[in-house]
């Protein structure tokens, strides 16, 4: 077995300019696949990170319809329902356009309970509560924008115009790996203000609702009574899982995420029929040495588990290099991309897929060239010298 | 004394679409234990049909092909190739080295097919290396050596599983005169001193002078014998 692995490790650097270059192909095709997969990935981060003991209930018709916020109070009757919240899309401009980032006004007494993956230190959590005026920013965002506890905000509005100012007074991480670390949030009650100020008709009106509930496999049943609630209202309502709501979206951009998967795919194809022709090359080379080695009583399965060997210490080499070299390089494509996509990291998934992916590629590559090199008639093969 | 390699009425032929194309025909050939035999004869008359035929490297058409008793042309595949790595040694005119591999490594490589361990191993290659008068070379590589000296390490290949039978097929034809005789020299010895069978394809008239006898094929068909009266010194 030793003098094998010896063998199958000399037989790899025999071209160094050859092995080099496919080499090279199949680290760039693992950090593109890496890459795409994890493009992927945070398209569903929404999806990954919702809840199962969260509803989402919106206006029946669409999201672009509020949603009276006397309901919330009605909601909270329902049976099995543990806490109720709201959210309101604000999509107001920090500088100018190019700086999006998503901004919602809660009622910060309920929203935080039912998100305890947005952890807070206390006290800053204390002075985001008593300010009308505060705002509370993920921990990326602030890094982003270089922005402290004690900064003033400006956001020009879009759907609710006009020049609105917010003070920093916390800053919230992740409680887990895939929270999302880019969002801004402030008082509802301070844009709701301003709205009645106004006269505006959206006053008193939400967005969607967070329905908190303590068993998610009732999720149906109290879907189905809170809808209940509101049929044949101004306002009926539509609840399902926090999951089916944040899989709409991704649903609506879904031939966007199947070319990229399937790019993905093409990429592992393209590096294999590359590996397959380096091993069908090495192995018609030296066609003459497997026939030797046949004569000395060398077994088929032997010569074939050499190149097979061959072929996978050289795949899963450059796969293990592809997959270091990838960490960086999504840490670098999430700095870019990271208003688009917070939540951008190479996952367990994606690093044990780009694993068999290049476990593919080298059996794939070898099978041909094995199979020839195991069949080929020992005094045939010794002419080819 | 019985014969070592028993060849009666041996023919190959070779299919090329609907042609039979006639290699060996009718062979009858009788080598005895520690025999030198030299086969002779013009390209493609089927010396090296025949000296792959007894090595186990291919299989007759027809007829009967015994080595050391046993019918090898009955093997499967598997047992062919063990009967082979047991008591088949082989000489190749391009020395056959894996390029990979120093010369002690060459030389180990048909042990790892046998249940020796690495101290065992190590200790018949450090002796055969040393009887072909490779010693100082054991840590180059072939591209290192010059032809006689891989063809040196080729021999000690073939030598160190202590075959009965050594098959070499044109030993001598890459080398220059010096390294020829050099190569002659040291299978005389594995005849001579090892008692080792050898049979031997080759065109040149002085390898053929070693062997104890000699015969000539032509056209698929064995001649009759030919001793060597006046082997040269």
């Amino acid at each position: 077995m030793a003098f094998l692995l010896r063998l199958m490790w000399r037989n790899i650097f025999r071209q160094k300019l050859r092995v080099g270059l496919t080499g090279l192909g199949i680290v760039i095709a693992v950090i593109a696949f890496a890459l795409l997969r994890t493009l992927v990935d945070a398209w569903y981060a929404g999806v990954n990170a919702s809840s199962s003991s969260r509803l989402v209930t919106r206006h029946a018709i669409s999201l672009g319809f509020s949603l009276p916020i006397h309901y919330q109070q009605k909601i909270r009757q329902v049976s099995g329902v543990s806490g109720v919240s709201f959210a309101v899309w604000f999509g107001g401009i920090y500088i100018n356009e190019k700086n999006f980032f998503p901004q919602f006004a809660v009622e910060p007494s309920t929203y935080f309970n039912l998100f305890p993956e947005f952890a807070i230190e206390p006290e800053e959590r204390a002075a985001f509560l008593h300010d009308r005026k505060g705002a509370l920013v993920g921990r990326k965002l602030a890094a982003q924008y270089g922005w402290k506890v004690g900064d003033t905000i400006p956001l020009r509005g879009t759907i609710y115009p006009g020049e609105w100012n917010f003070v920093v007074r916390g800053i919230y991480h992740g409680a887990e790996r895939g929270s999302d670390e880019s969002m801004f949030f402030f008082h509802y009650a301070n844009l709701n203000e301003n709205l009645k100020k106004l006269g505006d008709s959206r006053a008193d009106h939400v967005g969607i609702f967070f329905v908190g509930i303590d068993k998610p496999k009732r999720a149906a049943e109290i879907s189905a009574a809170i809808d209940e609630l509101f049929k044949n209202s101004l306002a009926e309502t539509f609840t399902e899982t926090e999951k089916a709501f944040q899989l709409g979206f991704v649903a609506m951009t879904e031939t966007i995420v199947m070319a990229v998967r399937i790019v993905s795919m093409v990429v592992i194809v393209i590096i294999m029929a590359v590996m397959a022709n380096t091993m069908a090359m090495s192995a018609r080379e030296r066609i003459g040495e497997y026939a030797t080695l046949k004569a000395l009583g060398f077994g088929p399965v032997w010569i074939a588990a050499l190149i097979v060997g061959e072929s996978l210490i050289l795949a899963l080499g450059a796969g293990g290099v592809g997959i270091l070299a990838a960490f960086p390089v999504v840490d670098r494509v999430a700095e870019l991309l990271g208003r688009f996509f917070p939540v951008f990291m190479l996952s367990g998934r994606t690093i044990w897929m780009a694993w068999a992916a290049a476990l593919v590629v080298g059996m794939a590559a070898a099978v041909f060239p094995a199979y020839k090199a195991a069949t080929v008639s020992v005094s045939e093969g010794l002419r080819s010298l | 004394m019985p014969s070592l390699i028993e060849i009666r009425n041996l023919s190959k032929f070779y299919r090329r679409g609907e042609q039979r194309i006639p290699v060996l025909v009718d062979i009858n050939l009788d080598v005895m234990e520690g025999d030198f035999l030299a086969l002779m004869g013009p390209s493609g008359s089927g010396k090296s049909t025949l000296l792959n035929l007894i090595a186990g490297l291919d299989r007759p058409t027809a007829g009967v092909l015994r080595v050391g008793g046993v019918d090898i042309a009955a093997l499967p595949e598997s047992a062919l190739a063990d009967w082979r790595a047991a008591h088949v040694g082989f000489v190749f005119q391009f020395y056959n080295l894996i390029p990979v591999l120093t010369a002690f490594e060459n030389v180990e490589l048909p042990l790892t097919l046998t249940p020796l361990s690495r101290q065992e191993r190590r200790q018949h290659v450090e002796l055969v290396i040393e009887l072909v008068g490779l010693g100082d070379r054991k840590t180059h590589y072939p591209r290192q050596l010059s032809g006689g000296q891989q063809q040196r390490v080729a021999i000690a290949r073939a030598l160190v599983t202590d075959p009965m039978l050594i098959v070499a097929d044109e030993p001598t034809g890459d080398l220059d005169r010096a390294s020829a005789a050099e190569i002659l020299e040291l299978m005389e010895r594995m005849n001579e001193d090892l008692g080792k069978t050898i049979v031997m394809v080759t065109h040149d008239q002085r390898a053929a002078d070693k062997a104890h006898y000699v015969q000539h094929l032509d056209k698929g068909e064995l001649s009759e014998r030919v001793e060597v009266l006046a082997r040269t010194p």
